[in-house]
């Protein structure tokens, strides 16, 4: 188990918060953390990590991080760490970049291997895309066999392929090292596909906590969909007015009466909900292998 | 009509000093670079306010200090003249020491502010590989900061083979220990012997344009080896 009871004051964003959270974390399981920016994700991992100081308590299995008295440095936390922006070593070529973290060849080759890296090994890291980086630097966080693996937002800046390629390398990863992974993550179907946990902060406090399944599927009573999306114009036609909404990368329209139009205005963010019929499915386009 | 035949004396002096001076400066400013790039403490503006004193100081207020402090009446100068025989004023070595003060601020900036651009999660993430601080600094984030190492290194030798004002003063003109490429100079011109004045001042100008065309070619070049574009 890992047990971490922390607070921290934060300042930045709109005036001071405290980050206030206690946490138990089955080992080996995938959490997902998620919530509005400013809400102390990141601030969390970091914590977790060593690099930021806090006042509570640190405890994975029988080891204390810290506590009242001692407070581990990063240097011996047993801990692999993906950042958003990759901060690979520069100096250093991709084989390099995993080599100084552990000289353990064969690891290395192994994890390049895994995923896809083979080729680049001599390349230096200004010359790879995004998505080439960021895969060097979960190679990198895997180098030292960490306990636990921190991911600070590992996807976000890369494009919707390249995020399902990686995410497949980072479930299988978390697998075969049998590491407790906690990833910062705004990605609903990222969070769905990979985690067995999502916790969602809100000020610093846990505001929600449970299987991605219950936190993110949000059908009440007898509703068969519901998905949520912002209101970009409401107009009138005849009688009824019209409700233009996007969904993710979809525009649809939705009718509404007289008072509801009434009630919404665009910018609105809301949910669609659907009772009356049960949706259906068709293929969008061909299957590709992944 | 004194002979204008070129005595390359001033200028091994002017290099020597630079070349050992650049080479001290460069062991005492990196830890101090690295200190003031990472910590957080209150006095950090105090601390810089001091070593970037050399640059604002008129170089002969430096030197009268410095000749003030270092000479036989002081007690610094006294005690390093009885228990190691060491004389710091008009001596080479007190050259040495006058000119680490002086261009300690031009090795420390340039590392400094390189060691300030670097990403500091990229430094974090060799500490989560559980390297030390040591290790971090001179394995990661020296060689990812190498043209402001090379600008330091460069820029302190340069401003020290142009120091004038600070030499002259604690190292006085003794041909063959005090006596410089700048301080040679300036006797030409007092004694009116032009010629030489010129053939050195030139040789000066060449020295330097040239050392400074091969930081700035070497800069370009290793932008582009990071693979960054050159625009």
């Amino acid at each position: 188990m890992i047990e971490l009871t922390l607070q921290k004051k934060l300042s930045g964003g709109p005036g001071a918060m405290v980050l206030d959270v206690s946490l138990s974390v089955a080992e080996k399981s995938f959490v997902a953390i998620a919530g509005r920016s400013g809400s102390g994700k990141t601030t969390l991992l970091r914590i977790l990590a060593g690099l930021e100081k806090a006042g509570g308590t640190i405890q994975v299995a029988d080891r204390i991080w810290q506590d009242e008295e001692t407070t581990l440095p990063p240097q011996q936390r047993e801990i692999g760490f993906v950042f958003q922006d990759y901060a690979l070593f520069d100096n250093m070529t991709v084989l390099k970049n995993l080599l100084f973290v552990r000289k353990e060849r064969e690891l290395a080759d192994y994890l390049l291997e895994l995923t896809g890296l083979s080729t680049l090994a001599n390349r230096y890291p200004a010359t790879l895309s995004g998505g080439q980086r960021q895969r060097v630097a979960l190679c990198r966080a895997l180098m030292g066999r960490p306990r636990i693996l921190l991911m600070d937002e590992p996807l976000s800046a890369l494009d919707p392929e390249m995020r399902q390629k990686l995410q497949h390398d980072i479930l299988r990863l978390h697998k075969e090292f049998g590491t407790t992974t906690f990833m910062v993550s705004h990605d609903p179907s990222e969070i769905y596909r990979l985690a067995d946990r999502v916790i969602t902060l809100e000020e610093g406090r846990i505001l929600s906590d449970g299987t991605p399944m219950e936190i993110l599927l949000k059908v009440h009573g007898s509703q068969k969909f519901s998905v949520s999306g912002e209101i970009l114009e409401i107009t009138r036609a005849d009688v009824i007015h019209i409700a233009i909404i996007a969904i993710g990368q979809q525009i649809v329209e939705v009718v509404l009466d007289e008072e509801e139009s009434r009630l919404f205005k665009a910018g609105d963010i809301v949910r669609v909900n659907t009772k009356a019929f049960a949706p259906t499915i068709t293929l969008a386009e061909e299957r590709n292998s992944i | 009509m004194p002979e204008t035949a070129l005595d390359l004396t001033p200028f091994l002096l002017s290099f020597k000093l630079a070349g050992i001076t650049t080479l001290i400066l460069f062991l005492i400013a990196l830890p101090v670079a690295w200190w003031l790039s990472q910590t957080k403490t209150r006095i950090k503006p105090v601390v810089e306010a001091i070593v970037s004193l050399p640059i604002v100081l008129p170089p002969s207020v430096l030197g009268f200090y410095l000749l003030f402090a270092l000479s036989q009446n002081s007690p610094v100068g006294s005690f390093l003249e009885t228990h190691f025989g060491i004389k710091l004023v008009f001596s080479f070595t007190g050259l040495v020491v006058a000119s680490c003060l002086y261009s300690f601020p031009f090795m420390v900036q340039p590392l400094q502010s390189g060691f300030e651009g670097l990403n500091p999660r990229m430094l974090e993430a060799s500490y989560l590989a559980g390297k030390s601080k040591l290790r971090t600094m001179l394995n990661v984030a020296l060689p990812n900061i190498k043209p402001a190492l090379l600008s330091g290194l460069i820029i302190t030798f340069a401003h020290t083979v142009g120091e004038f004002g600070v030499v002259l003063m604690v190292g006085g003109s003794i041909p063959g220990e005090t006596r410089v490429a700048s301080v040679a100079i300036y006797e030409m011109v007092e004694n009116m012997d032009y010629g030489s004045a010129h053939l050195y001042s030139a040789v000066m100008l060449l020295a330097s344009f040239s050392v400074l065309l091969v930081v700035y070619l070497f800069n370009r070049r290793h932008k582009r080896h990071l693979g960054w574009r050159d625009d």
